[in-house]
Parts: C-alpha cells; sequence; structure tokens
C-alpha cells in the first residue's frame, strides 16, 4: 500500500468517525428533558409564541428530519443560528476556536518539550535524583484536577507573587492586533507588534501550563518506559560495540525509535487537551470554543453545544491523522 | 608478566551480576589467549559464561553487572584499566563484534548503509556521508548486492543477509579482532554453512583473528584452530582443537564430545549428568564436581589450577598435575 492509498483510507476512516461523533451529540442534544424554547420564552410565554418560536427553530419537525438536517447543514459547515448569540453557530466558532488553538498548541507544545525531556532524561539516569523528581512531577500531574492546579497556580503566580497575569488574553487596556489567524502570538509578529506578543506570551504562560501539565506528565511516562526498553535492545548493544560515545547511543540510535509509542500517547494528549480546555479556559477567563461551549451548555443553546463539539472532534481526528503520517515518518516499518 | 597470548591475553577474569536474587558470580577467573590471526572457539553449554566473556572483552558488560577483577591485556593494554573514552577508540575500531540475532541487533529506523558507514566514520574520523564508497565495497565484499541493499532498511532483509550486514560492519574498519557470538544460531541450517564460509573466506583475506562463541563442536572442529572450553564461569580445557577432539583430559570435555552426533558413530550418545549449576550459589571446590564422575576429596574443597598439562595443552582438573603428568584413569 502506498502514501496516497493510507491517506485516503484514513480519510475515509475519519469520515464514518465524524458521523458517530455527530449522530452521538445530536441524541444527546435532543433527549436531555430541557425546553430550549421555554428557557428563551420564559415559563409564561403565551403558546401561540411557543409554537411560533419552535416552528423557527425547527423543534416542530420529528427527530429524524431534524437529524437530516443537522448532518446536511453540519456537512456544509453550517450548525445552525446560536441561540443565545444569535450568530451563526460557525461564526462564532470562528471567533472562539483560535484562541482555544493558540492555548492548545502552546500547552501541546510545553508538553511535548517538558515531557520528553524529563522522560529521556530519567531514563537515562535511572533511580537518581532527576528520576525521582520526575516521578513526582508525574503523579501529581496524573492526579490533580485541571482546575484545582490551575486556582492553586494563579494563587500563587497572580496573587501572591503577582508575577504572571491572571486572567483573559491580553491586559485590559490592550488592543489585540489585527486579526489574520485569530491567534495573538502569531498576528502580533505578523503585525510587528513585539508588546503586544510578550503581553500574550505572559497571559498564555499560566494557562497553557496548567492544560499541558496532565499532557506533560503522560509524555514523560511514556517516553522513559519505551527509552528504557529500547535501551534493552540489542541494536543498542551493536552501536555500543561500534565504540559510539554515550550521547550518539543514546541521542541517534535510542531515542527515534523510543518517540515511536511517544507519538501515540502524544495524539491522545491532544484529545484530552481540547477537552481540559472547557476547564482551563473558565478558571482563567479564557474567551475559547471551550467556554463557548460551557457557557453554551447553561443557556442551553444546543446548535453551539453541538457545533462546537462537532468541530473539536473535527480537530481531534485531524490531529490523530497528523500522528499516523509522523508514525509512518518515524519508523520506516509503518511504511509497508 | 609473560604473556600467553600476542593478541589477547585474559587472565583470572571475573564478572558479577547483582539481581535481587543475590550475586551471579557469572565469571570466576576466566583464561582465555590468542595469537594474532588465530580463530578460538569457546564452547560450554547455556550459562556457561561464554557470551559474558566475549562482552567483558568488548568492556559492555552494563550495569548490574560488572568486572571485579583480572587482566584483560589486548594488543599491550589492559582494558579493565582504560577510560571509557579511551575504550570507545578500540571498539569498533581494533576489535568489532556481531551477535546471534542479526536481525535485531540492527537498528530497525536506520538504512543498513548508514549503519556500516557509522562504523567506518568513526574510526576514519570522517563524515558518514563520505564513507559510502567504502560502504559499497564491503558489501561486495559480504556477498550482498550494494545497490540494493545499502539504502535498505533491515527489516527488507531476510536474516542471513542481516549477518552478512552485520559481518560487513564488524569487518568495515579491519578490526584485529572480531568476535562472533554464536553467528550462526538463529539461521537456517543452510545458511549457517555459507555464513560460516563467508566468516572464513574473509578472515582468510584480511587477516584477523576470530573468537567464535559457540556451543556447536561441529562449527569448532571446522573453523578454528584452538578450543577453549568453558564451564560455570571457568575455563576447564584449552586445546589446538585437533588435540582436544583427539585427546580431550576435563571430564567435562570428554562428556561434552560424547554428546554430539556424527554420521557414522555407532556408539550411543551420552549426556552429562546432572545440570548446570546455580552460579548465585555455585558447588564449592571445582564448580564440576557434582556432575562430574571421578570427583575426588579435594574437587570440593579448592578450585583447580588452570594448568599446562602438555605443550599448549591447559586443563584445571585435579585429576592432572602438571606437565607430563598424565594419569592414564581417574
Amino acid at each position: 500500500m502506498n502514501f496516497g492509498q493510507f491517506l485516503l483510507r484514513r480519510l475515509f476512516l475519519m469520515i464514518i468517525v465524524l458521523f458517530g461523533v455527530a449522530c452521538i451529540v445530536f441524541f444527546i442534544a435532543n433527549v436531555i428533558p430541557a425546553d430550549p424554547v421555554g428557557a428563551i420564552l420564559g415559563g409564561n410565554a403565551p403558546p401561540e409564541a411557543v409554537d411560533r418560536l419552535k416552528a423557527k427553530l425547527g423543534y416542530d419537525q420529528p427527530l429524524i428530519i431534524r437529524f437530516g438536517n443537522f448532518i446536511t447543514g453540519a456537512v456544509r459547515g453550517d450548525f445552525g443560528v446560536s441561540l443565545k448569540t444569535s450568530n451563526p453557530v460557525m461564526e462564532d466558532i470562528k471567533n472562539y476556536f483560535p484562541a482555544t488553538m493558540e492555548l492548545a498548541l502552546v500547552a501541546i507544545t510545553i508538553s511535548i518539550i517538558l515531557g520528553i525531556t524529563l522522560g529521556i532524561l530519567s531514563a537515562v539516569h535511572r533511580n537518581k535524583a532527576i528520576d525521582q523528581f520526575s516521578r513526582i512531577f508525574s503523579i501529581l500531574g496524573v492526579s490533580m484536577p485541571v482546575f484545582w492546579i490551575g486556582l492553586l497556580l494563579l494563587l500563587v503566580f497572580y496573587f501572591k507573587l503577582g508575577w504572571l497575569p491572571g486572567s483573559g488574553r491580553l491586559g485590559f487596556f490592550t488592543y489585540p492586533p489585527p486579526r489574520v489567524t485569530g491567534m495573538y502570538l502569531i498576528d502580533s509578529i505578523i503585525a510587528g507588534q513585539w508588546d503586544t506578543f510578550k503581553e500574550a506570551l505572559l497571559h498564555i504562560l499560566l494557562p497553557a501550563f496548567v492544560l499541558g501539565y496532565n499532557a506533560t506528565a503522560s509524555i514523560a511516562r511514556i517516553t522513559r518506559a519505551s527509552m528504557l526498553d529500547v535501551l534493552r535492545q540489542d541494536f543498542i548493544r551493536t552501536a555500543k560495540s561500534k565504540g559510539l560515545r554515550k550521547n550518539v547511543v543514546i541521542y541517534r540510535h535510542a531515542l527515534r525509535n523510543s518517540l515511536i509509542p511517544t507519538v501515540t500517547i502524544i495524539g491522545l494528549v491532544f484529545g484530552s487537551l481540547l477537552e481540559g480546555a472547557v476547564l482551563t479556559e473558565t478558571v482563567f477567563s479564557w474567551p475559547g470554543l471551550g467556554r463557548y461551549i460551557t457557557t453554551g451548555m447553561l443557556f442551553l443553546d444546543y446548535p453551539a453545544v453541538m457545533g462546537g463539539t462537532l468541530y473539536i472532534a473535527l480537530i481531534y481526528s485531524i490531529a490523530n491523522l497528523i500522528v499516523d503520517i509522523l508514525y509512518a515518518l518515524l519508523d520506516p516499518r509503518m511504511r509497508m | 608478566m609473560e604473556l600467553r597470548g600476542k593478541l589477547l591475553d585474559v587472565s583470572n577474569l571475573k564478572v558479577s551480576f547483582y539481581t535481587y536474587r543475590g550475586v551471579v558470580k557469572a565469571l570466576n577467573g576466566v583464561e582465555l589467549w590468542m595469537d594474532s590471526g588465530e580463530r578460538l572457539g569457546v564452547v560450554g553449554e547455556t550459562g556457561c559464561g561464554k557470551s559474558v566473556t566475549s562482552l567483558a572483552v568488548m568492556r559492555l558488560i552494563e550495569q548490574p553487572g560488572e568486572i571485579q577483577e583480572g587482566k584483560i591485556i589486548f594488543n599491550g593494554k589492559n582494558l579493565v584499566e582504560l577510560s571509557e573514552e579511551k575504550m570507545n577508540n578500540i571498539r569498533g575500531v581494533e576489535m568489532s563484534m556481531i551477535f546471534q540475532e542479526p536481525r535485531s541487533s540492527l537498528n530497525p529506523v536506520m538504512k543498513v548503509g548508514y549503519q556500516i558507514g557509522e562504523a567506518i566514520a568513526k574510526s576514519k574520523k570522517i563524515k558518514i556521508k563520505n564513507t559510502y564508497p567504502e560502504v559499497k565495497d564491503m558489501l561486495r565484499l559480504v556477498g550482498l548486492d550494494p545497490e540494493r541493499v545499502i539504502n535498505s532498511y533491515p527489516h527488507e532483509l531476510s536474516g542471513g543477509m542481516s549477518q552478512r550486514v552485520m559481518i560487513g560492519m564488524g569487518l568495515a574498519t579491519h578490526p584485529k579482532l572480531l568476535i562472533a557470538d554464536e553467528p550462526t544460531s538463529a539461521l537456517d541450517v543452510t545458511i549457517q554453512a555459507q555464513i560460516l564460509e563467508l566468516l572464513d573466506e574473509l578472515a582468510r583475506k584480511m587477516g584477523n583473528a576470530v573468537m567464535l562463541i559457540t556451543h556447536d563442536m561441529g562449527v569448532v572442529a571446522e573453523f578454528c584452530d584452538k578450543v577453549l572450553v568453558m564451564y560455570a564461569g571457568n575455563s576447564v580445557e584449552y586445546a589446538s582443537t585437533a588435540r582436544l577432539f583427539e585427546k580431550p583430559l576435563h571430564p567435562y570435555t570428554g562428556g561434552l564430545l560424547q554428546a554430539v552426533p556424527r554420521v557414522g558413530r555407532t556408539d550411543e550418545l551420552k549426556a552429562i549428568k546432572g545440570t548446570v549449576p546455580d552460579l548465585v550459589n555455585p558447588p564449592s571446590g571445582c564448580r564440576f564436581h557434582p556432575r562430574c564422575p571421578h570427583a575426588m576429596d579435594i574437587c570440593k574443597l579448592e578450585r583447580p589450577p588452570f594448568v599446562e598439562i602438555e605443550p599448549d595443552h591447559y586443563v584445571a582438573c585435579y585429576l592432572f598435575k602438571g606437565k607430563n603428568e598424565v594419569r592414564e584413569d581417574g
């Protein structure tokens, strides 16, 4: 099977997965015994008004027709109109998503760099101080809930020490950079506004670290385990028997082999990162898609919830597709 | 000290592994020596310390193992005392090693040509990509098609081809000593013969010495000039191949030879009674005494020294005392 076929197959599988997610999202939203129309109009609305709004929103149609409409709309990128903001949901997503993507990308970057470094160091210096440190760090990361670490770090770095800003993407008096990607870090570089860049960076550090902490821990543990496993392999002995220096053996021969399981984990934790964004964004008042979905949920804004969830599922699938491609690049045996 | 072997002289080599079960005394004073260009076969049962000996000579014993005592004089230098850095200038340059499992001994994510080039680049201090002409020569020498193999990944090669690559990699730097740790055990019988022939031909051409670790007495008879028999971490007998097959002295060697099937052999094959001892709690005195049909009282108390019984024939056994004092019967 060549690479093109591989890609086609993966894309086909992705469509099936997304269809499954769409089904689940739709039916959950429609079997919850809560009435968005009632929520909008209030309990004392006249029945005619209720009927009119139901007809306008399409809630008078049978479930299956509504499902058909939802799917055909979703394929065209049309998730309906948000009940709360009265904007098309897709437009809201376009506004909110870059903030989440920026947060998730910075978070995953921090966790990859920190996680892989910790993993390698603890495998190479097994049972030494750095290994013990990384073990404790990881156990804390896996076991503490995101919102709690978030509050704790806010307390220390914002409230007590005052080193880092507490909430939002920029200071209150700073204008966002001209929009190109919607990610302030990138946009401010494009516009050459270095002060804004620095401010955006300071704002994103804490939430990104909190969001990525769990992922960092997983990546560090997996990298350590797989590095230890690889270091026991025969070909490592061969590399040593060639008289290669320790660092060459570790970084040239062992690292690439040990990254294969790590890449899988990165794909998986990226999913939990998007999921964790919902909580992190709430704690840090980060105006992203996670918060959009959370507030949508509180207002029974189903189009927003369904659209936002499906969009996150799409991004997650794309992340996993990228992981599969990375696999093939790392391990020639996968290219068969 | 006078050296018994001009190229390599290992004396009183002790290696232990610190495991949860206790200290495994894997090597308990191994004696071994080789001249330049010589082929030495190291034989013995599984677990007798053959592989550990070869790894110790390469200084590749890993934690929790440790060389505790002894000398490894290679080319005039005592390897036991060398720093890791100096050792790296000997490994892969003056001595190299090939292993039992050729397929898992090659890095799965690197092209074969690169892996051979790495060895050459290191010894000549040049860039890896500049070694490719030499890599191609080497591949041709081991009987592979350079154009096809140089850019292959290990999983695209068969076991026999992989072992050819390993041999090419081992000899690419023209080492004085090639250690081959059971190089044919994992291969099909027909391929085994080819690989041995290749080793034989190349060693002749390049003049390197070969230390062949094996448990196959047939391979030893075919390939080696000298044989060292090991038992439970000790050297028990050393002689020229012809002499050893003709007149094995140590009871263990005798047992080994009687357990080898041969075409035309009419007498019954005899197994050596008992099993390889546990090296956490090895038997006292001579480690072979619980299985030895000729065991005497002294065998349980003291370890027999490794002495020259007749010219170039060494045995560690109380049945024999010094030069020309061969007792006819136990």
